[in-house]
């Protein structure tokens, strides 16, 4: 304990001169932070009137790459998927790990890696093939229309003027991460069930003596929730835990990992929706007796609750996706925000504050939120699984 | 204060997310690769890890409740067991008390048919004995009277050749003989 405590105050020795030395940096991170937020808070809330005022101001609006040369940093652009996995540098310069993007066009399939756009998000580089141009602005892959050579983007509709969308099933960086976790999950659970091929059973070895209780943890949980047919629904729950999961600490792996696979709203909804679907498969007509004739509720209350029990079925999905989403995303926008205070102020000093308090958040996601998150996630899945298989009766 | 705090808080969530609508927008590809990948990644872990490690859990768990339910029987039916051998040695005690008792009135009932019979037999010796004796003697008095009358045969021949040495005693003798026969 005396350990413990002498290593907090030493830490926030460091914090606190670490600020006391960077303090000519707050006074004017203070006035800009207030310009920003009212000058954002009148543009935002005036949107309808003003139209010709967020024009003038449309170079700071949307483009992270903008922000981020305006403040320094911008943790959203981090958190959001890309073409490429990112290593370090700016511009040219950007050592990156180049992913394989797969476009489905009107004139068929189009692949190429990403390090055919050299760098540029800009919507600046143009790469032809197939006789098609191709231009990467903010993430997204526009095909230009024949003959135009530069892309125009309408800001206040946030769409290409003179290019289209193709079909983008690209490996991007979640998709890898994906992959990964994917191949991870194999090597891990495969060499785990090779400990139990021995004929007599005794107590696990090896890699199963970490992943059996976790395994029991996730089956007494579905047994508990949904009952002697838990079984069959075991390969759905221990695998969505164990994505969700090894996906959860694998984005909080800096550098090589950090990637926000289980923060991306289309992973978390392909997931939420096979809840769904595996729901609606075996749902038991118990259950939708119990929502379309809810018992012990007076005839008179049907129209209003029979339509919420109704919508509840998708609501619940909704919000399986929206709060891994929100959680993990939110973890990794305040990690990389408190880092970030480093790089908007420019001056290395405020390492001190921003490394602890990063430091201080990454052990609290690693050790509770990402398993936290995907206990939730299963359990909540078991639960609802649970309630359309039940035969209602008892 | 704290409502204008709130205030602040509620307005940066939505102008983070109106101004990062990307971040709300799920994507088709990202849709599609995760659904392939994750389906196939559920049924070959199905396959190769989640159902032998469930069986040999399963399997495990049961032997571990079967050892200790036989344990239990094995318990009870030594308990039961014990009971048995306890009754089953008092029975035996019981018995051999019995069993010592019959054999002793046995011997004694033996004892004393013996004894019963060996005074017969002596009885029976003894009375032989007698009769055997009896006859010996009546045999030998028998032998001892032929042998004497003999005797006064002989005897009696003796003197009646002395007698009968001169003629005068032959006269005599054949006179009295004579007398004799007229007498009858």
């Amino acid at each position: 304990m005396k350990k413990v405590f002498k290593a907090c105050l030493f830490v926030t020795l460091i914090a606190f001169s670490s600020v006391v030395y960077a303090q000519d940096d707050i006074s004017r991170l203070l006035n800009e932070f207030v310009v920003n937020m009212t000058e954002e808070a009148v543009s935002e809330t005036v949107h309808e009137e003003k139209h010709e005022e967020i024009h003038t101001k449309e170079g700071a609006h949307h483009s992270a790459e903008e922000t981020e040369e305006a403040s320094g940093f911008d943790p959203i652009h981090h958190v959001l998927d890309a073409h490429d996995i990112h290593l370090w540098g700016d511009g040219h310069d950007a050592v990156s790990v180049p992913l394989p993007i797969i476009l489905w066009t009107d004139n068929g399939l189009v692949t190429f890696m990403s390090s055919a756009f050299h760098h540029d998000d800009a919507g600046h580089h143009i790469f032809e093939k197939n006789g098609m141009s191709f231009v990467k602005h903010h993430e997204k892959i526009y095909q230009l229309n024949a003959g135009e050579k530069v892309l125009s983007i309408d800001h206040e509709t946030h769409t290409a003027t003179n290019a289209v969308l193709p079909l983008d099933l690209s490996i991007t960086k979640v998709i890898a991460a994906v992959f990964i976790v994917a191949i991870i999950m194999l090597l891990v659970f495969t060499a785990a069930a090779k400990k139990y091929k021995t004929a007599k059973p005794e107590s696990p070895k090896g890699i199963a003596k970490w992943m059996e209780p976790l395994v029991l943890f996730v089956r007494d949980f579905a047994k508990d929730s949904i009952g002697d047919r838990y079984m069959k629904f075991m390969p759905y729950l221990l695998t969505v835990f164990f994505f969700i999961w090894f996906g959860n600490l694998l984005g909080l792996i800096p550098f090589i990992g950090g990637i926000n696979m289980t923060g991306n709203i289309a992973i978390t909804l392909t997931l939420a929706l096979m809840t769904l679907i595996i729901q609606l498969i075996n749902s038991k007509w118990a259950f939708w007796k119990h929502m379309l004739m809810p018992p012990g509720v007076p005839v008179a209350l049907y129209p209003i609750l029979v339509p919420i029990e109704l919508m509840g079925i998708l609501i619940k999905p909704a919000a399986l996706t929206i709060r891994l989403f929100a959680n993990i995303t939110a973890g990794h926008i305040i990690v990389l925000s408190i880092i970030g205070i480093i790089f908007i102020n420019h001056n290395v000093a405020w390492a001190g504050l921003s490394v602890p308090l990063a430091l201080f958040i990454s052990v609290l996601e690693i050790t509770l939120v990402a398993f936290l998150q995907a206990y939730i996630f299963t359990m909540l899945s078991s639960m609802f699984i649970g309630a359309a298989v039940d035969d209602g009766h008892h | 204060m704290n409502v204008g705090f709130a205030y602040i808080q509620v307005y940066f969530v939505l102008t983070l997310l109106l101004k990062n609508m990307e971040l709300l927008t799920p994507s088709i590809g990202t849709i599609v690769w995760s659904t392939i990948v994750f389906v196939i990644l559920m049924l070959l872990l199905a396959k190769f890890a989640w159902k032998p490690m469930l069986k040999a859990v399963n399997d495990r768990e049961n032997s571990i409740s079967d050892a200790l339910s036989l344990a239990e029987k094995t318990k009870a039916e030594m308990a039961a067991l014990n009971a048995q051998n306890e009754t089953l040695l008092k029975e035996a005690r019981i018995e051999r008390d019995q069993m010592i008792k019959e054999a002793g009135e046995a011997g004694a009932t033996i004892l004393a048919e013996a004894k019963d019979k060996a005074t017969a037999a002596a009885d029976k010796i003894v009375s032989d004995a007698h009769k055997a004796i009896t006859n010996d003697k009546n045999a030998a008095m028998a032998e001892i009277k032929t042998h004497v009358a003999s005797l006064s045969i002989a005897i009696a021949e003796k003197i009646v050749k002395s007698e009968l040495t001169t003629s005068e005693n032959q006269k005599k003798l054949a006179n009295q003989l004579a007398d004799e026969i007229s007498l009858n």
